[in-house]
């Protein structure tokens, strides 16, 4: 096994080959691969092991910090150090638990105003930049309920849905990637279009289906809701228009739209669960800001009356 | 071969992989993600040469293909893995001659990864690969695998070579 031999060749050639053959089967089995199965077996396996790595790498900017209090202890000015750096360390987790409850704060206020019925998880990995989508995996599965093609947002709006389930994890597929389309409805009328993505880093593309809409910079956008609320229910905040390209007239309207989710740090999120009952419309967007209208300063005039006696 | 080499191959690259989702990619870098699987499977083929590599190539390919949240087809990155161990194990002889072989090794396997998986990529009309993409992920792809295998190649490298030792010594 050491040297390039024969046998060497022999077993590369092997495994080349059966990695071509793995690729052709799932590539041509498409949404009902044969492959499927090994695939949700290995997240039963694997999965508990990303919880697990998770929790443990989460706070290790944390640990890295405090490596430099390891010391012997033995004099007075090390112990006080050290102790120095854990109230320190511990300042920081609280405020990072702080940081997770207004997070929880932002989705449950959303769920409410939309009535969805959510169930929390966080995300506990992500997908390598160099394989190219734009995928996450939940500490939450088959057995919280979760479900292929439930719709997954956050605080901020929509963050995705659901791609594949395990019983402990779930894989989501985020509103930024290229394979994502978003059906999506302006704010207040009914133009529909749908969004694509271009990675976490870009924003979204929109394209309206009537040439002859009106859309404006500023104009914002929600879900419009798919067949059976799968994979996304109606209401949801997705972002709102940055520039209108293309001219009016033509076959379609399109523009750029930024997104509410900052995708590239995505922590806690939920996940659809039981659909609203009615299209909860325009109530899940929040409160335009209002814009600082010019109030009249009211004009003061003091009399001064001299004192009797003063 | 020897059971402890396959014993801490498995061990090395199930730790790489669980830290490539949860701790790198996680990581606030601008464009690709530091590859720490692939410096381990580096690592693993200059250290066991050319048919050991292969074997640990294909192993951690599979394996990024099938775990969550992997999304594409299962065999991509066996296939492209498999070539990396391959080569990076026939460049063993030539690290004795000099310290910067392992460095050129780590930037032709990083930049490799990218061009061969968007290259099987684009053979699929995977709408994912674009021409910027490949472009933006290419140059960071390679300094941040170049930076990280100051640490992680020796890393592996010595805890390799004391397994084989402790080996020799039971034998």
């Amino acid at each position: 096994m050491n040297r390039d031999t024969r046998r060497t060749r022999v077993l590369l050639a092997l495994l080349l080959i059966t990695s071509i053959a793995l690729i052709t089967i799932d590539y041509r089995g498409g949404d009902s691969s044969p492959l499927d199965g090994v695939r949700s077996a290995a997240a039963a396996v694997f999965g508990p092991v990303e919880r697990v790595a998770a929790a443990i790498a989460s706070p290790v900017s944390d640990a890295v910090d405090s490596v430099g209090s390891l010391g012997d202890g033995r004099d007075e000015a090390a112990r006080l150090k050290r102790q120095n750096q854990e109230l320190k360390r511990r300042l920081r987790t609280g405020a990072l638990d702080r940081h997770r409850a207004q997070e929880l704060d932002d989705l449950l206020h959303l769920a409410g105003a939309g009535r969805y019925k959510i169930v929390p998880a966080r995300v506990i990995a992500i997908g390598t930049a160099q394989t190219f989508s734009w995928t996450v995996t939940l500490d939450a599965g088959s057995r919280d309920g979760l479900r292929p093609d439930m719709t997954v947002l956050n605080g901020d709006g929509l963050v995705g849905r659901v791609k594949t389930v395990g019983p402990s994890t779930a894989t989501v597929l985020l509103a930024v990637d290229p394979e994502s389309s978003v059906g999506v409805r302006l704010e207040s009328t009914m133009e529909v279009g749908f969004t694509t993505g271009h990675g976490a880093h870009h924003d979204l593309d929109l394209q309206l289906l009537d040439g002859q809409s009106t859309v404006e910079r500023g104009d914002r956008l929600v879900t419009f809701g798919s067949q059976g609320d799968m994979p996304y229910v109606p209401g949801v905040p997705v972002g709102s228009v940055v520039s209108v390209t293309g001219t009016p007239g033509s076959q379609t309207r399109t523009a750029v739209v930024s997104p509410y989710v900052d995708f590239t740090s995505l922590d806690l999120v939920g996940i659809v669960v039981e659909p609203p009952r009615a299209d909860p419309r325009d109530a899940v967007l929040p409160p335009r800001p209002v814009s600082p209208t010019p109030t009249p300063t009211p004009t003061v005039t003091v009399t001064v009356t001299p004192k009797p006696g003063g | 071969m020897p059971p402890a080499r396959a014993v801490l191959a498995v061990v090395l690259l199930t730790v790489a992989l669980a830290l490539q989702v949860t701790l790198m990619s996680r990581l606030p870098l601008p464009g690709a993600t530091p590859d720490l699987l692939l410096l381990v499977v580096v690592a693993l083929a200059l250290a066991h040469g050319p048919g050991f590599g292969l074997v640990c190539g294909f192993g951690a390919g599979l394996a990024v293909d099938l775990v969550p949240p992997a999304d594409h087809e299962v065999g991509r990155w066996a296939l492209v893995l498999t070539l990396v161990g391959y080569l990076a194990g026939m460049a063993r002889d030539q690290t004795r001659r000099s310290a910067f072989v392992p460095l050129v090794v780590v930037a032709v396997a990083g930049a490799g990864s990218v061009l061969a998986y968007a290259g099987v990529g684009a053979l699929m009309d995977d709408p994912n690969v674009t021409w910027g993409a490949v472009r933006s992920l290419l140059p960071t792809a390679v300094v941040y695998d170049v930076v990280l295998s100051a640490f992680v190649l020796p890393a592996v490298l010595a805890v390799a070579r004391r397994a084989e030792a402790d080996q020799a010594a039971f034998a």
